[in-house]
Protein backbone atom coordinates (compact mmCIF):
# COMPACT_ATOMS: atom_id res chain seq x y z
CA UNK A 1 0.00 0.00 0.00
CA UNK A 2 0.96 3.29 -0.94
CA UNK A 3 2.04 5.40 2.17
CA UNK A 4 -0.21 8.30 2.88
CA UNK A 5 1.63 11.66 2.57
CA UNK A 6 1.37 14.55 4.54
CA UNK A 7 -0.02 16.74 2.20
CA UNK A 8 -2.47 14.31 1.14
CA UNK A 9 -3.81 13.94 4.82
CA UNK A 10 -3.33 17.93 5.45
CA UNK A 11 -5.43 18.52 2.45
CA UNK A 12 -8.30 16.56 2.54
CA UNK A 13 -8.72 17.64 6.67
CA UNK A 14 -9.04 21.12 5.21
CA UNK A 15 -11.05 20.12 2.87
CA UNK A 16 -13.59 17.80 5.50
CA UNK A 17 -13.38 21.46 7.95
CA UNK A 18 -14.30 23.23 4.98
CA UNK A 19 -17.39 21.53 3.99
CA UNK A 20 -18.72 21.13 8.10
CA UNK A 21 -17.34 24.53 8.29
CA UNK A 22 -19.82 25.53 5.31
CA UNK A 23 -22.94 23.01 6.88
CA UNK A 24 -22.24 25.06 9.91
CA UNK A 25 -22.47 28.51 8.71
CA UNK A 26 -25.35 27.46 6.99
CA UNK A 27 -27.48 26.63 9.98
CA UNK A 28 -26.58 29.68 12.06
CA UNK A 29 -26.71 32.01 8.61
CA UNK A 30 -30.20 30.80 8.30
CA UNK A 31 -31.38 30.90 12.29
CA UNK A 32 -30.30 34.46 12.29
CA UNK A 33 -31.22 35.53 9.29
CA UNK A 34 -28.37 36.04 7.05
CA UNK A 35 -29.34 34.86 4.17
CA UNK A 36 -31.32 37.44 1.74
CA UNK A 37 -33.99 35.97 -0.61
CA UNK A 38 -31.94 36.43 -3.86
CA UNK A 39 -29.45 33.84 -2.28
CA UNK A 40 -29.85 31.40 -5.27
CA UNK A 41 -28.31 31.78 -8.98
CA UNK A 42 -24.74 32.68 -9.99
CA UNK A 43 -24.65 35.81 -8.38
CA UNK A 44 -26.34 33.65 -4.84
CA UNK A 45 -22.90 33.99 -3.13
CA UNK A 46 -21.80 37.53 -3.23
CA UNK A 47 -25.43 38.41 -2.57
CA UNK A 48 -25.39 36.32 0.58
CA UNK A 49 -21.81 37.48 1.64
CA UNK A 50 -22.87 41.18 1.51
CA UNK A 51 -25.98 40.76 3.87
CA UNK A 52 -24.63 38.94 6.01
CA UNK A 53 -21.62 40.88 7.05
CA UNK A 54 -24.51 43.81 6.79
CA UNK A 55 -26.47 42.55 9.32
CA UNK A 56 -23.54 41.52 11.18
CA UNK A 57 -22.06 44.41 11.27
CA UNK A 58 -24.17 47.38 10.35
CA UNK A 59 -27.45 45.96 11.75
CA UNK A 60 -28.00 48.96 14.38
CA UNK A 61 -26.45 51.86 13.07
CA UNK A 62 -27.88 54.82 12.10
CA UNK A 63 -27.27 56.82 8.34
CA UNK A 64 -25.11 59.49 8.57
CA UNK A 65 -27.37 62.74 9.09
CA UNK A 66 -26.60 66.27 7.77
CA UNK A 67 -26.47 69.71 8.83
CA UNK A 68 -28.88 71.70 7.40
CA UNK A 69 -26.46 73.94 5.09
CA UNK A 70 -25.74 70.74 3.50
CA UNK A 71 -29.61 70.49 2.14
CA UNK A 72 -29.59 70.16 -2.15
CA UNK A 73 -30.46 73.41 -3.32
CA UNK A 74 -31.58 71.30 -6.62
CA UNK A 75 -32.72 68.02 -5.41
CA UNK A 76 -33.28 65.88 -8.70
CA UNK A 77 -36.79 64.53 -8.16
CA UNK A 78 -36.13 61.26 -11.07
CA UNK A 79 -38.72 59.94 -13.84
CA UNK A 80 -41.23 57.99 -12.87
CA UNK A 81 -43.94 56.79 -14.82
CA UNK A 82 -47.22 58.97 -15.82
CA UNK A 83 -49.80 58.75 -12.64
CA UNK A 84 -52.65 56.02 -12.76
CA UNK A 85 -56.10 57.68 -13.64
CA UNK A 86 -56.65 56.83 -9.38
CA UNK A 87 -53.65 58.68 -8.30
CA UNK A 88 -54.91 61.59 -10.89
CA UNK A 89 -58.22 61.16 -9.18
CA UNK A 90 -57.01 61.49 -5.27
CA UNK A 91 -54.56 64.23 -5.97
CA UNK A 92 -57.24 66.27 -7.30
CA UNK A 93 -58.92 65.34 -3.88
CA UNK A 94 -55.94 67.00 -1.90
CA UNK A 95 -54.92 63.69 -0.99
CA UNK A 96 -57.23 63.43 1.47
CA UNK A 97 -58.59 59.75 0.33
CA UNK A 98 -55.17 58.47 0.06
CA UNK A 99 -55.15 55.22 2.18
CA UNK A 100 -52.66 53.50 3.63
CA UNK A 101 -53.27 49.50 4.32
CA UNK A 102 -51.11 47.95 6.87
CA UNK A 103 -52.25 43.69 6.77
CA UNK A 104 -50.99 40.08 6.41
CA UNK A 105 -49.52 38.76 9.72
CA UNK A 106 -50.66 41.59 11.88
CA UNK A 107 -52.85 41.19 15.14
CA UNK A 108 -54.20 44.35 13.89
CA UNK A 109 -55.01 44.82 10.03
CA UNK A 110 -55.72 48.90 9.69
CA UNK A 111 -56.25 51.18 7.26
CA UNK A 112 -54.55 54.72 8.10
CA UNK A 113 -55.56 58.36 6.26
CA UNK A 114 -53.10 60.93 5.91
CA UNK A 115 -54.40 63.02 8.89
CA UNK A 116 -54.56 59.41 11.36
CA UNK A 117 -50.32 59.25 10.14
CA UNK A 118 -50.19 62.69 10.86
CA UNK A 119 -51.28 62.64 14.30
CA UNK A 120 -48.20 60.17 15.20
CA UNK A 121 -45.50 61.45 16.23
CA UNK A 122 -43.30 63.66 13.85
CA UNK A 123 -39.42 63.21 13.53
CA UNK A 124 -37.43 64.51 10.60
CA UNK A 125 -34.09 63.40 9.20
CA UNK A 126 -31.32 65.41 6.70
CA UNK A 127 -30.44 62.54 4.96
CA UNK A 128 -28.95 61.63 1.62
CA UNK A 129 -30.59 59.83 -1.28
CA UNK A 130 -28.27 57.58 -3.39
CA UNK A 131 -29.35 56.19 -6.52
CA UNK A 132 -27.77 53.01 -7.76
CA UNK A 133 -26.95 55.15 -10.76
CA UNK A 134 -24.50 57.57 -8.88
CA UNK A 135 -26.60 60.75 -8.57
CA UNK A 136 -27.41 61.86 -5.06
CA UNK A 137 -28.90 64.66 -2.81
CA UNK A 138 -29.12 65.54 0.26
CA UNK A 139 -32.83 66.69 1.69
CA UNK A 140 -34.69 67.20 4.96
CA UNK A 141 -37.41 63.96 5.23
CA UNK A 142 -40.12 64.50 7.89
CA UNK A 143 -42.66 61.92 8.79
CA UNK A 144 -43.43 59.08 11.03
CA UNK A 145 -41.31 56.30 12.13
CA UNK A 146 -42.59 53.14 10.38
CA UNK A 147 -41.81 51.21 13.58
CA UNK A 148 -44.35 53.20 16.01
CA UNK A 149 -47.06 52.21 13.26
CA UNK A 150 -45.91 48.52 13.21
CA UNK A 151 -45.77 48.74 16.99
CA UNK A 152 -49.79 49.47 16.70
CA UNK A 153 -50.67 46.95 13.92
CA UNK A 154 -48.80 44.37 16.50
CA UNK A 155 -46.69 42.75 14.24
CA UNK A 156 -46.41 38.83 14.36
CA UNK A 157 -42.80 37.42 16.01
CA UNK A 158 -42.72 35.54 13.14
CA UNK A 159 -42.58 38.40 10.38
CA UNK A 160 -39.63 38.94 8.44
CA UNK A 161 -40.35 40.74 5.85
CA UNK A 162 -42.47 44.51 4.86
CA UNK A 163 -43.24 43.95 1.41
CA UNK A 164 -44.47 47.72 0.65
CA UNK A 165 -46.55 48.61 -2.63
CA UNK A 166 -46.87 51.81 -4.57
CA UNK A 167 -50.24 53.00 -6.05
CA UNK A 168 -48.28 53.34 -9.24
CA UNK A 169 -48.82 49.81 -11.28
CA UNK A 170 -46.32 46.93 -11.09
CA UNK A 171 -44.20 49.03 -8.03
CA UNK A 172 -43.32 47.24 -4.88
CA UNK A 173 -40.15 46.51 -2.92
CA UNK A 174 -39.28 44.57 0.43
CA UNK A 175 -37.29 44.89 3.51
CA UNK A 176 -36.36 43.03 6.70
CA UNK A 177 -37.13 43.62 10.12
CA UNK A 178 -34.25 44.98 11.20
CA UNK A 179 -34.48 48.06 8.60
CA UNK A 180 -38.69 47.79 9.08
CA UNK A 181 -38.09 48.72 13.27
CA UNK A 182 -34.97 50.95 11.89
CA UNK A 183 -35.72 54.73 13.41
CA UNK A 184 -34.57 56.42 10.31
CA UNK A 185 -37.11 54.04 8.73
CA UNK A 186 -40.02 56.76 7.86
CA UNK A 187 -43.59 57.25 6.32
CA UNK A 188 -42.51 60.62 4.82
CA UNK A 189 -45.05 63.69 4.06
CA UNK A 190 -42.51 66.46 3.94
CA UNK A 191 -39.70 67.65 2.40
CA UNK A 192 -37.60 70.43 3.53
CA UNK A 193 -40.01 72.35 5.85
CA UNK A 194 -42.88 71.62 3.11
CA UNK A 195 -45.44 69.03 1.61
CA UNK A 196 -43.70 66.48 0.10
CA UNK A 197 -43.29 67.19 -3.93
CA UNK A 198 -45.71 64.56 -6.07
CA UNK A 199 -42.03 64.23 -8.06
CA UNK A 200 -40.21 62.96 -4.76
CA UNK A 201 -42.82 60.75 -4.01
CA UNK A 202 -45.69 62.77 -2.15
CA UNK A 203 -48.16 62.32 -0.47
CA UNK A 204 -46.43 59.36 1.08
CA UNK A 205 -43.18 57.68 0.71
CA UNK A 206 -41.40 55.38 2.19
CA UNK A 207 -37.69 56.32 2.96
CA UNK A 208 -35.06 53.51 3.92
CA UNK A 209 -32.31 55.75 3.97
CA UNK A 210 -29.08 52.89 4.69
CA UNK A 211 -30.27 51.87 1.23
CA UNK A 212 -30.13 52.74 -2.39
CA UNK A 213 -32.81 54.52 -3.45
CA UNK A 214 -35.11 52.15 -5.18
CA UNK A 215 -35.45 50.76 -2.22
CA UNK A 216 -37.49 53.80 -1.04
CA UNK A 217 -40.89 53.42 -2.95
CA UNK A 218 -43.25 56.35 -3.77
CA UNK A 219 -46.64 56.20 -3.27
CA UNK A 220 -46.85 54.26 -0.97
CA UNK A 221 -50.63 52.66 -0.24
CA UNK A 222 -50.19 49.05 1.21
CA UNK A 223 -47.55 47.20 3.82
CA UNK A 224 -47.93 43.67 4.02
CA UNK A 225 -45.99 41.65 7.09
CA UNK A 226 -44.85 38.19 5.90
CA UNK A 227 -42.58 35.41 6.93
CA UNK A 228 -41.66 34.19 3.58
CA UNK A 229 -41.31 35.62 -0.14
CA UNK A 230 -39.66 34.38 -3.28
CA UNK A 231 -37.43 37.16 -4.80
CA UNK A 232 -38.00 37.94 -8.65
CA UNK A 233 -36.34 40.94 -9.66
CA UNK A 234 -33.56 42.39 -11.79
CA UNK A 235 -31.83 44.26 -9.12
CA UNK A 236 -30.71 43.02 -6.34
CA UNK A 237 -33.09 42.74 -3.24
CA UNK A 238 -30.78 43.95 -0.71
CA UNK A 239 -29.12 47.48 -2.19
CA UNK A 240 -27.05 48.83 1.43
CA UNK A 241 -24.40 47.47 -0.94
CA UNK B 1 12.37 18.98 -7.91
CA UNK B 2 13.60 22.89 -9.00
CA UNK B 3 11.55 25.74 -7.08
CA UNK B 4 8.81 26.87 -9.18
CA UNK B 5 9.10 30.66 -10.57
CA UNK B 6 6.27 31.43 -8.78
CA UNK B 7 4.86 29.33 -6.09
CA UNK B 8 1.14 27.65 -6.17
CA UNK B 9 -0.36 30.64 -3.87
CA UNK B 10 0.44 33.26 -5.97
CA UNK B 11 -0.37 31.22 -9.01
CA UNK B 12 -3.77 30.88 -7.74
CA UNK B 13 -4.19 33.95 -6.41
CA UNK B 14 -2.59 35.74 -9.46
CA UNK B 15 -5.44 34.47 -11.59
CA UNK B 16 -8.61 34.40 -9.49
CA UNK B 17 -7.38 38.33 -9.14
CA UNK B 18 -7.24 38.81 -13.02
CA UNK B 19 -10.99 37.01 -13.57
CA UNK B 20 -12.13 39.54 -10.61
CA UNK B 21 -10.64 42.42 -11.92
CA UNK B 22 -11.66 41.79 -15.17
CA UNK B 23 -15.39 41.60 -14.27
CA UNK B 24 -15.05 44.73 -12.00
CA UNK B 25 -13.96 46.58 -14.56
CA UNK B 26 -16.21 45.49 -17.13
CA UNK B 27 -19.23 46.08 -14.86
CA UNK B 28 -18.11 48.85 -13.32
CA UNK B 29 -17.82 50.29 -16.73
CA UNK B 30 -21.32 49.10 -17.50
CA UNK B 31 -22.84 50.92 -14.53
CA UNK B 32 -20.59 54.50 -14.58
CA UNK B 33 -23.11 54.28 -18.32
CA UNK B 34 -25.90 54.92 -16.06
CA UNK B 35 -24.57 58.12 -15.20
CA UNK B 36 -21.34 59.69 -17.04
CA UNK B 37 -21.78 62.22 -15.36
CA UNK B 38 -18.60 63.42 -11.94
CA UNK B 39 -18.71 65.68 -8.95
CA UNK B 40 -17.00 66.48 -5.87
CA UNK B 41 -18.28 66.94 -2.43
CA UNK B 42 -20.89 64.99 -0.59
CA UNK B 43 -23.80 65.34 -3.67
CA UNK B 44 -24.21 65.76 -7.31
CA UNK B 45 -27.29 65.08 -10.24
CA UNK B 46 -27.93 65.95 -13.03
CA UNK B 47 -29.42 69.68 -11.60
CA UNK B 48 -25.44 69.90 -10.09
CA UNK B 49 -22.26 71.42 -12.46
CA UNK B 50 -20.31 67.81 -12.83
CA UNK B 51 -16.87 68.27 -12.05
CA UNK B 52 -16.11 66.37 -15.56
CA UNK B 53 -18.51 64.41 -18.22
CA UNK B 54 -17.61 60.91 -20.01
CA UNK B 55 -18.28 62.12 -23.67
CA UNK B 56 -21.07 59.07 -24.11
CA UNK B 57 -24.41 58.28 -24.44
CA UNK B 58 -26.07 57.30 -20.99
CA UNK B 59 -28.12 54.39 -20.44
CA UNK B 60 -31.04 56.38 -18.82
CA UNK B 61 -33.01 59.39 -20.46
CA UNK B 62 -32.44 61.50 -17.79
CA UNK B 63 -28.86 62.19 -18.24
CA UNK B 64 -28.47 65.03 -20.93
CA UNK B 65 -25.40 64.00 -22.65
CA UNK B 66 -26.23 65.87 -26.16
CA UNK B 67 -26.79 62.33 -27.85
CA UNK B 68 -29.62 61.41 -28.81
CA UNK B 69 -29.49 57.61 -28.09
CA UNK B 70 -30.03 55.90 -24.68
CA UNK B 71 -28.02 52.57 -24.45
CA UNK B 72 -29.35 49.56 -22.75
CA UNK B 73 -29.81 48.96 -19.32
CA UNK B 74 -27.86 46.78 -17.78
CA UNK B 75 -27.11 47.88 -14.23
CA UNK B 76 -28.99 44.91 -13.01
CA UNK B 77 -26.87 41.83 -13.90
CA UNK B 78 -23.76 44.50 -13.48
CA UNK B 79 -24.50 45.17 -9.90
CA UNK B 80 -24.80 41.67 -8.77
CA UNK B 81 -21.66 40.59 -10.65
CA UNK B 82 -19.79 43.79 -9.25
CA UNK B 83 -20.08 43.06 -5.95
CA UNK B 84 -19.68 38.99 -6.14
CA UNK B 85 -16.13 40.19 -7.83
CA UNK B 86 -15.88 42.33 -5.14
CA UNK B 87 -15.91 39.55 -2.62
CA UNK B 88 -13.53 37.51 -3.98
CA UNK B 89 -11.10 39.97 -5.11
CA UNK B 90 -11.50 41.01 -1.00
CA UNK B 91 -10.67 37.60 -0.05
CA UNK B 92 -8.18 36.72 -2.83
CA UNK B 93 -6.24 39.32 -1.41
CA UNK B 94 -7.04 38.86 2.37
CA UNK B 95 -5.64 35.08 1.62
CA UNK B 96 -2.42 36.35 -0.20
CA UNK B 97 -1.24 39.30 2.55
CA UNK B 98 -1.35 37.19 5.04
CA UNK B 99 0.27 34.40 3.50
CA UNK B 100 2.81 36.53 1.70
CA UNK B 101 3.64 37.91 5.60
CA UNK B 102 3.91 34.57 7.25
CA UNK B 103 6.03 33.07 4.18
CA UNK B 104 8.47 35.72 3.95
CA UNK B 105 6.97 36.53 -0.04
CA UNK B 106 6.78 40.40 0.15
CA UNK B 107 10.47 40.49 2.51
CA UNK B 108 12.14 37.81 -0.20
CA UNK B 109 10.51 39.17 -3.70
CA UNK B 110 8.78 42.36 -3.30
CA UNK B 111 10.39 44.60 -0.82
CA UNK B 112 13.75 46.59 -2.60
CA UNK B 113 16.94 45.28 -1.75
CA UNK B 114 19.12 46.43 0.18
CA UNK B 115 20.72 48.88 -1.85
CA UNK B 116 18.34 49.67 -4.36
CA UNK B 117 15.99 51.87 -2.24
CA UNK B 118 17.08 54.77 -4.12
CA UNK B 119 15.26 56.94 -7.13
CA UNK B 120 18.50 56.74 -8.27
CA UNK B 121 18.30 52.96 -8.58
CA UNK B 122 14.44 53.12 -9.65
CA UNK B 123 15.88 55.63 -12.18
CA UNK B 124 18.75 53.44 -13.33
CA UNK B 125 15.92 50.82 -14.23
CA UNK B 126 13.65 53.09 -16.34
CA UNK B 127 16.69 54.19 -18.49
CA UNK B 128 17.22 50.80 -19.31
CA UNK B 129 14.15 50.15 -20.01
CA UNK B 130 14.13 52.85 -22.27
CA UNK B 131 16.98 52.00 -23.86
CA UNK B 132 15.18 48.67 -24.23
CA UNK B 133 18.95 46.93 -23.18
CA UNK B 134 18.18 43.25 -22.09
CA UNK B 135 17.65 42.36 -18.00
CA UNK B 136 20.85 42.26 -16.00
CA UNK B 137 21.93 38.91 -15.17
CA UNK B 138 20.01 38.77 -11.62
CA UNK B 139 16.43 39.94 -13.44
CA UNK B 140 16.25 36.21 -14.48
CA UNK B 141 15.54 34.82 -10.92
CA UNK B 142 13.84 37.64 -9.47
CA UNK B 143 12.16 41.16 -9.61
CA UNK B 144 14.20 44.53 -10.35
CA UNK B 145 13.95 47.62 -7.93
CA UNK B 146 10.81 49.05 -10.62
CA UNK B 147 9.47 46.06 -10.95
CA UNK B 148 9.23 45.67 -6.82
CA UNK B 149 7.92 48.85 -6.16
CA UNK B 150 5.40 49.04 -8.72
CA UNK B 151 3.81 45.85 -7.32
CA UNK B 152 3.95 47.11 -4.13
CA UNK B 153 2.29 49.98 -4.83
CA UNK B 154 -0.62 48.46 -6.43
CA UNK B 155 -0.92 45.64 -3.69
CA UNK B 156 -0.60 48.22 -0.74
CA UNK B 157 -1.71 51.50 -2.58
CA UNK B 158 -4.11 50.96 -5.89
CA UNK B 159 -5.99 48.22 -4.18
CA UNK B 160 -6.70 49.15 -0.83
CA UNK B 161 -7.28 52.58 -2.28
CA UNK B 162 -9.85 51.08 -4.71
CA UNK B 163 -11.56 48.82 -1.60
CA UNK B 164 -12.03 51.81 0.13
CA UNK B 165 -13.27 54.35 -2.41
CA UNK B 166 -15.58 51.35 -3.47
CA UNK B 167 -16.92 50.70 0.13
CA UNK B 168 -17.44 54.92 1.04
CA UNK B 169 -20.33 54.33 -1.96
CA UNK B 170 -22.05 51.86 0.38
CA UNK B 171 -24.91 53.81 2.04
CA UNK B 172 -25.08 50.88 4.68
CA UNK B 173 -20.93 50.55 4.89
CA UNK B 174 -21.17 54.58 5.83
CA UNK B 175 -23.92 54.46 8.06
CA UNK B 176 -21.40 52.13 10.69
CA UNK B 177 -18.12 54.06 9.62
CA UNK B 178 -18.88 57.42 8.62
CA UNK B 179 -15.07 58.34 8.54
CA UNK B 180 -14.93 55.89 5.84
CA UNK B 181 -16.61 58.16 3.16
CA UNK B 182 -16.13 61.82 5.03
CA UNK B 183 -12.27 61.51 5.27
CA UNK B 184 -12.77 61.39 1.07
CA UNK B 185 -15.00 64.30 1.44
CA UNK B 186 -18.10 62.87 0.84
CA UNK B 187 -19.71 60.53 -1.44
CA UNK B 188 -19.30 62.43 -4.88
CA UNK B 189 -15.91 62.68 -4.34
CA UNK B 190 -15.42 58.75 -3.62
CA UNK B 191 -17.15 57.92 -6.38
CA UNK B 192 -14.78 60.33 -8.68
CA UNK B 193 -11.79 58.62 -6.94
CA UNK B 194 -13.18 55.00 -7.46
CA UNK B 195 -13.42 56.21 -10.78
CA UNK B 196 -9.71 57.67 -10.81
CA UNK B 197 -8.27 54.55 -8.99
CA UNK B 198 -10.01 52.48 -11.10
CA UNK B 199 -7.76 53.98 -13.88
CA UNK B 200 -4.34 53.77 -12.37
CA UNK B 201 -4.88 50.05 -11.68
CA UNK B 202 -6.09 49.74 -15.61
CA UNK B 203 -2.76 51.27 -16.23
CA UNK B 204 -0.71 48.70 -14.53
CA UNK B 205 -2.49 46.22 -16.61
CA UNK B 206 -1.93 47.39 -19.95
CA UNK B 207 1.95 48.00 -18.92
CA UNK B 208 2.35 44.49 -16.83
CA UNK B 209 0.67 42.71 -20.12
CA UNK B 210 2.77 44.88 -22.56
CA UNK B 211 5.93 43.85 -20.95
CA UNK B 212 5.00 39.93 -20.78
CA UNK B 213 4.46 40.36 -24.59
CA UNK B 214 8.07 41.71 -24.88
CA UNK B 215 9.44 39.11 -22.73
CA UNK B 216 7.56 36.12 -24.01
CA UNK B 217 4.02 36.17 -23.59
CA UNK B 218 3.57 32.58 -23.48
CA UNK B 219 6.49 31.68 -21.85
CA UNK B 220 5.38 34.11 -19.11
CA UNK B 221 2.10 33.16 -18.84
CA UNK B 222 2.95 29.50 -18.50
CA UNK B 223 5.19 30.29 -15.64
CA UNK B 224 2.39 31.67 -13.99
CA UNK B 225 -0.13 29.05 -14.61
CA UNK B 226 2.36 25.59 -14.27
CA UNK B 227 5.04 27.55 -12.15
CA UNK B 228 7.61 26.51 -14.72
CA UNK B 229 8.94 28.27 -17.74
CA UNK B 230 11.64 26.77 -18.73
CA UNK B 231 12.92 24.33 -21.54
CA UNK B 232 11.27 21.16 -21.80
CA UNK B 233 7.87 22.60 -21.86
CA UNK B 234 9.00 25.02 -24.43
CA UNK B 235 10.18 22.60 -26.53
CA UNK B 236 6.59 20.58 -26.32
CA UNK B 237 4.86 23.39 -27.64
CA UNK B 238 7.42 24.39 -30.11
CA UNK B 239 7.00 20.72 -31.62
CA UNK B 240 3.14 20.90 -31.63
CA UNK B 241 3.17 24.48 -33.47
CA UNK B 242 5.10 22.55 -35.99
Amino acid sequence: MKPISRRAVITSGLAAAGVAGLAVADRIAGRHGLIPPDCRGIYGAGETLTYAAHRLVTRDSKAREFPRNMISKNPFANETAPPSDQFKKLQAGGFSDWRLTIDGMVAHPMTLSLADLRSLPTHSQITEVACEEGWSYVAEWIGTPLSGVLREAGVLPQVRYLKYFSIQPEWSDSIDMADAHHPQTFLTMGMNDGELPVGFGGPLRLRVPRQLGYKSVKYITRITATDEMKFQGEYAWFAGI
Amino acid sequence: METPRHSALVRVTHWLTVISFVALLVTGLEIVISHPRFYWGETGNVNMKPLFTIPIPSSRDTVPTGYGYVMPDQNGWSRYLHFESAWVLVLTGLVYGIASLLNGHFRRDLVPERGERTLGAHWRRIRQYVRRKAPDADEVQSYNVLQRTTYLVVIFVLFPLVIWTGLALSPSFNAAFPWGVNLLGGRQSARTLHFFVTWALVLFFVVHVAMIAVSGFWKRTRGMITGHAEPQEEAMVTKEVA
